[in-house]
C-alpha cells in the first residue's frame, strides 16, 4: 500500500468520512476542556494579571496560522511534482482556515498588547511577517477565485504558496533574528527555562492539541467539499459539451 | 467567573472573538459542505 493511493479522490472521502466526526468531536472536546482549564482554573501571572488567560487561544491559533502555511507548501509542492489533484484541493481547503487562524492571532495579539505594551499594535518583526502572511492569505484565496481553469489556477497558487513561505517562516523565527520588537520569545520551547510556567503549560498544551485536531478536522472535511465541486464542475461541462455534439448532429 | 481585575475587556473581548471566529468557519465550512453535497446529487440524478 502506498501514500499516493489516496489522491485518488474516492478513496480520500472513503478513508476520510469516518474520520472527520471524530476529529471535529475530540477538537470540541479539547478546546472547550482547555478553555474551561485555563479560563477558571488557573491563577494569574504575577506580571501580567489575568491577560495570560488569552495565551491558551493566542499561542494555538499563531501556531496553526503558521503550520496551515507549511501544509498548504507540502501539499503545493505535491501537485507541482506529482500532479495529484486531491493535493491541490487540500490546499485550497486548509487556507480560509489559515485565515481564520491568522486573524484570530492578530486579534487577540492586539488586545494582549494594548495593556502590556501600551498599544494596539507595533511594526515589530514578528507582528508586520504575521500580518504580511495573513495579506498572503488572502491573496492565495483571491487567486483561486480568479482563475477558472482549476489547473492553472492551482499552479499559479502554488508559486505564491512557496514565496509566501518566506514570511510563514518570518513570522515564526522573526523574534530571532531581530531581536528589537516588543513581541517575547517562544511561549513553548525545549529549554525548560523558556518555558510558560507548568500551571499555563497543560492547559496550554490541551489548547494546542484541540487547534490540530479541529485543523485537520476543518480541512478533511473541506477538501470533500472541493472535490465534489470539481468532480460537479466536471460533469457539468461533460454534459454541456455532449450537448453542443448533439446540436452539431 | 474567575476575577479578572483591571483586564475584564480585554480577556473577555479576547474570548468572544475567538470563539466567534472559530464557530463562523466551522459553521461556514459545514454549510457549504452539506449545499455542495446536495447539488452534487442532483447534478449526478440528472448529467451523471
Amino acid at each position: 500500500m502506498s501514500i499516493w493511493e489516496y489522491a485518488n479522490p474516492k478513496k480520500f472521502i472513503a478513508t476520510t468520512t469516518p474520520l472527520i466526526p471524530w476529529a471535529f468531536g475530540l477538537a470540541g472536546a479539547a478546546i472547550v476542556g482547555a478553555l474551561i482549564w485555563g479560563f477558571f482554573f488557573t491563577p494569574d501571572d504575577y506580571r501580567q494579571g489575568s491577560t495570560v488567560k488569552i495565551i491558551y487561544l493566542h499561542v494555538p491559533s499563531a501556531m496553526m496560522a503558521i503550520n496551515a502555511w507549511v501544509m498548504m507548501l507540502v501539499a503545493s509542492l505535491i501537485w507541482l511534482i506529482r500532479r495529484h489533484h486531491v493535493s491541490a484541493l487540500a490546499a485550497r481547503a486548509a487556507a480560509p482556515v489559515g485565515i481564520t487562524m491568522t486573524l484570530m492571532a492578530l486579534v487577540t495579539g492586539a488586545i494582549w498588547g494594548q495593556p502590556m505594551w501600551g498599544t494596539f499594535w507595533a511594526w515589530d518583526p514578528r507582528l508586520t511577517s504575521f500580518l504580511i502572511l495573513f495579506l498572503f492569505y488572502l491573496g492565495y484565496v483571491a487567486l483561486w477565485e480568479a482563475i477558472e481553469d482549476p489547473d492553472t489556477a492551482a499552479d499559479l497558487t502554488s508559486v505564491l504558496c512557496i514565496v509566501g513561505s518566506v514570511f510563514a517562516v518570518l513570522s515564526r523565527y522573526a523574534v530571532l533574528f531581530w531581536n528589537q520588537g516588543l513581541h517575547q520569545g517562544a511561549s513553548l520551547s525545549l529549554d525548560a527555562e523558556e518555558n510558560v510556567a507548568d500551571v499555563f503549560y497543560f492547559p496550554l498544551l490541551l489548547s494546542i492539541a484541540g487547534f490540530v485536531l479541529l485543523f485537520i478536522a476543518l480541512v478533511l472535511y473541506r477538501t470533500q467539499t472541493e472535490i465534489r465541486v470539481r468532480r460537479m464542475r466536471a460533469l457539468l461541462a461533460r454534459s454541456r459539451r455532449a450537448g453542443t455534439r448533439e446540436a452539431r448532429a | 467567573m474567575p476575577e479578572l481585575g483591571n483586564y475584564a475587556a480585554e480577556v473577555l473581548s479576547a474570548y468572544a472573538i475567538s470563539l466567534l471566529l472559530l464557530a463562523g468557519i466551522v459553521a461556514l465550512s459545514l454549510r457549504r459542505g452539506r449545499r455542495v453535497k446536495r447539488e452534487l446529487q442532483e447534478v449526478e440524478r440528472d448529467h451523471g
